[in-house]
């Protein structure tokens, strides 16, 4: 099988981005040390190469961004919407101009393959600042009243797994609808949002409008907890976001929440095997599984269990993983050696537990963290590995033979944010996903986003939606 | 016989669950008295049991409730108000004597409740259409958003507005789906109970809306932190930091929390109350295309 694949390196250049030794926090358009002088570094996740050594900020430089996004609201909220649209139309552009720069540096600092930032990730973001853009100066035809107000200072926190496109789906709406901001990206992969940064400079955009912290979780904390922030954004677990809805409680402070998931894909028997082979590969193996709304729980019609196996199976064995600067390549690093020791011990789990553990026969490269694609068959519902957020390429197989099955077992979940349905019976696709309790149901596809589509979860993947229309209500006192 | 020398039927207040008239599990009472501290009547002191009991008729109730058709649940909205109606002069009494307004204020605050109905029923088969619709996304797919209920709510009901102010947070919650556990006013619970009686005669399914009197501060911490509760309206949780505390144990499940506001009841509802406990589900699929050209016309 190997020999029929093989494919010469095609790397991607790294001269299109240069990456500065140091960086500080972006506070009141300004990069400053943080008030305690402390750095920490962020590295490459596919080689272990330090990249840069970044500022980090304290309970005091949250005070201070905080401040300076206080200061800047009382003008930005003030700007006729149409001003507001153009800066963020600006910004758009700029991304669009600095993209391939930004999909190396997110391919350096994040480890996913270059083949996702540069055709996933950069188009969405553009996408999302230009959607949002056009939402500046029509707020009043929204369907949330006449004139909406903005909240005030925005406090967001975001992940690692999709660094610049959670900036983007969290800061463009914020800014589109008068907020100011403060945010903090997470600590493995800080350096997009420093760029961003850059950009907003660039672009003009008034001082403190956008701050730029990053950190690790007790910065998240503060500046979640600070008394000046109105409204608190966050993507990221379940465990983080429910402290935060806790933190926050009795305060007046509006919350979204978008958390994590264990998705049901679906395939009943009528299925196009080969596109759903196809939908269930992206569905778990895309960004390296490190997707909240991942298909991770593969819910197969019993009659085809083997039929679809033996297919994934073959299909597994020929996904190239390696550097992800290549541009073969499908599975590139796990973001941090504490996330792969996270799924190397559910791995574990797995197959302690009793389900049986298939593994993708691919060479695993001598630094940076790696985990090979992997899959469970004979799991039941009880397992870990089906009920546990794994966020790594690991895809647990359960069988059903009837519809209502196959929903019962989708939903018994304390998770709800996506799931997929694979069949040609078009009634079914309705039905089916009329009873999934699920905040994004994709039909003989999956992991498909877009600015206009709202995405958010049911039940304790979260609450709030992010895009669309929809995406303006957190962001509005309505 | 004269009204003088006739001895009245008292009537034994009870809890509305699942349908059911039950009496609290835990035999406890107490007394209610109207705005100058005349008896009324005993009324049932819930506890945790019957708490979780209600929880669980509402859990029952909410697949058929949230599955039925929104013109059916208008139906059903709307034969509240016109049973309210017929019972309008009783709802008088009880609103008056609870609030101690005069009987033409009282009057005024009842037609308002029935009214608020009639609102709601008209939302029913409205609201999809208002926060849903089709996503224009950059490619060929179809991409629908439609609201879907958040599931069972618990529903601490306003203290000081017995009546319209119940009505005006069961209403919306019930409207688009969901079902609820309600904690009506401690100190003004009857005209809440009288309302489980008007609901169990129109056409409601038992269990969705399944109504406690008792101590916010006895139950709420149990409801605030059931695992089979799917969100919780604070309005009435106003006593010291009852709220925050209730949120805060919200937060274990990651409940949706509504919470408590100024609120003039009397005014105009708008959307929100119904939104907060509303999901926005996103169904995606391929559209494939008839011309090369992208045109399908």
């Amino acid at each position: 099988m190997a020999s029929a694949f093989e494919y010469a390196p095609a790397p991607e250049s790294r001269s299109v981005v240069d990456i500065a030794p140091s960086y500080g926090l972006f506070i009141d358009g300004e990069f400053v040390d943080a008030a305690d002088g402390k750095v920490f570094k962020t590295v490459s996740p596919s080689s272990e190469e330090v990249l840069a050594e970044v500022a980090q900020a304290g309970t005091e430089d949250v005070d201070r961004a905080v401040k300076a996004a206080r200061k800047a609201f009382e003008k930005w909220s003030a700007l006729p919407g149409s001003e507001r649209a153009k800066y963020l139309f600006r910004i758009a552009r700029i991304i669009q101009e600095r993209s391939r720069e930004l999909a190396v540096l997110e391919t350096l600092d994040n480890g996913k393959p270059i083949k996702e930032t540069r055709d996933a990730d950069l188009p969405l973001v553009a996408a999302h600042f230009f959607y949002y853009a056009g939402w500046a100066d029509k707020l009043d035809h929204a369907g949330y009243g006449a004139n909406p107000r903005p909240l005030g200072v925005a406090g967001q926190v975001i992940p690692w797994n999709f660094p610049l496109l959670m900036l983007a789906w969290k800061i463009a709406p914020a800014l589109a609808t008068g907020n100011t901001v403060v945010l903090k990206p997470a600590e493995t992969t800080p350096l997009s949002a420093l760029f961003f940064a850059d950009i907003c400079r660039q672009a003009g955009l008034p001082k403190g409008v956008v701050n730029i912290l990053p950190g690790y979780g007790e910065t998240g904390a503060a500046l979640v907890a600070h008394p000046d922030v109105n409204k608190v954004a966050f993507t990221g677990s379940t465990a983080v976001g429910k402290a935060i809805a806790r933190s926050i409680a009795g305060t007046d402070k509006k919350v979204t929440l978008e958390l994590g998931g264990k998705g049901a894909n679906i395939v009943f028997d009528d299925a196009p095997i080969d596109q759903a082979v196809e939908g269930i590969v992206n569905g778990i193996f895309f960004n390296q599984g490190q997707v909240c709304c991942a298909g991770s729980r593969l819910l197969v019609q019993e009659s085809i269990q083997d039929e679809l196996l033996d297919s994934l199976k073959r299909r597994l064995s020929t996904l190239r993983l390696g550097d992800p600067l290549d541009k073969n390549t499908d599975i590139g690093a796990i973001n941090s050696s504490e996330q792969l020791a996270r799924i190397t011990s559910l791995v574990e789990q797995g197959e302690s537990e009793g389900a049986e553990r298939w593994t993708a026969a691919c060479e695993i490269p001598s630094a940076g963290y790696w985990f090979a694609p992997t899959l469970f068959t004979g799991v039941t519902q009880a397992h870990r590995i089906a009920r546990d957020e794994i966020f790594g390429p690991v895809l647990s197989v359960l069988s059903f033979r009837t519809p209502d099955e196959a929903v019962a077992k989708a939903n018994n979940s304390q998770y709800g944010l996506s799931a997929g349905i694979w069949t040609e019976k078009g009634s079914r696709i309705l039905a089916v996903a009329n009873k999934l309790r699920a905040g994004v149901v994709w039909a003989n596809t999956f992991n498909k986003f877009d600015p206009t589509s709202p995405f958010g979860g049911y039940k304790e993947s979260g609450f709030g939606r992010e895009g669309g229309r929809h995406g303006l209500e957190a962001y509005l006192d309505v | 016989m004269s009204d003088a020398t006739r001895l009245s039927v008292f009537k034994t207040y009870k809890l509305y669950v699942g349908g059911k008239f039950p009496r609290s599990e835990s035999g406890r009472v107490y007394e209610v008295s109207d705005s100058k501290g005349k008896w009324l009547a005993n009324a049932p002191l819930s506890s945790r049991k019957d708490a979780r009991d209600a929880v669980v008729a509402a859990r029952k109730a909410f697949g058929g409730w949230a599955g039925a058709t929104a013109y059916n649940r208008g139906q059903i909205l709307y034969r509240v108000a016109e049973m309210l109606e017929g019972r309008r002069d009783q709802f008088v009494r009880e609103v008056a004597d609870a609030e101690g307004l005069s009987k033409s204020k009282a009057a005024a605050v009842v037609d308002a409740a029935i009214d608020r109905w009639v609102w709601y029923a008209g939302w029913t088969d409205k609201i999809a259409q208002i926060v849903g619709g089709a996503n224009p996304v950059a490619g060929p797919y179809f991409n629908l958003s439609t609201p879907e209920p958040t599931g069972v709510v618990t529903v601490v009901a306003p203290q000081d507005s017995s009546f319209l102010g119940l009505v005006s947070v069961i209403a919306p919650v019930i409207a688009t789906g969901n079902t609820a556990v309600v904690i009506a006013s401690e100190k003004a619970p009857l005209p809440a109970l009288s309302l489980g009686e008007v609901l169990a005669t129109s056409d409601l399914p038992g269990g969705v809306v399944n109504i406690l009197s008792g101590k916010a501060s006895e139950m709420g911490p149990h409801l605030a932190a059931h695992q089979d509760v799917n969100a919780i309206d604070l309005t009435g949780a106003t006593e010291g930091d009852l709220a925050r505390d209730l949120e805060i144990a919200a937060a274990d499940n990651l409940k949706r929390v509504l919470r408590p506001r100024t609120e003039d009841f009397a005014e105009s509802p708008g959307t929100d109350r119904m939104t907060a406990f509303l999901e926005t589900k996103t169904v995606w699929h391929p559209t494939g295309s008839l011309g090369a050209s992208g045109s399908s016309y």
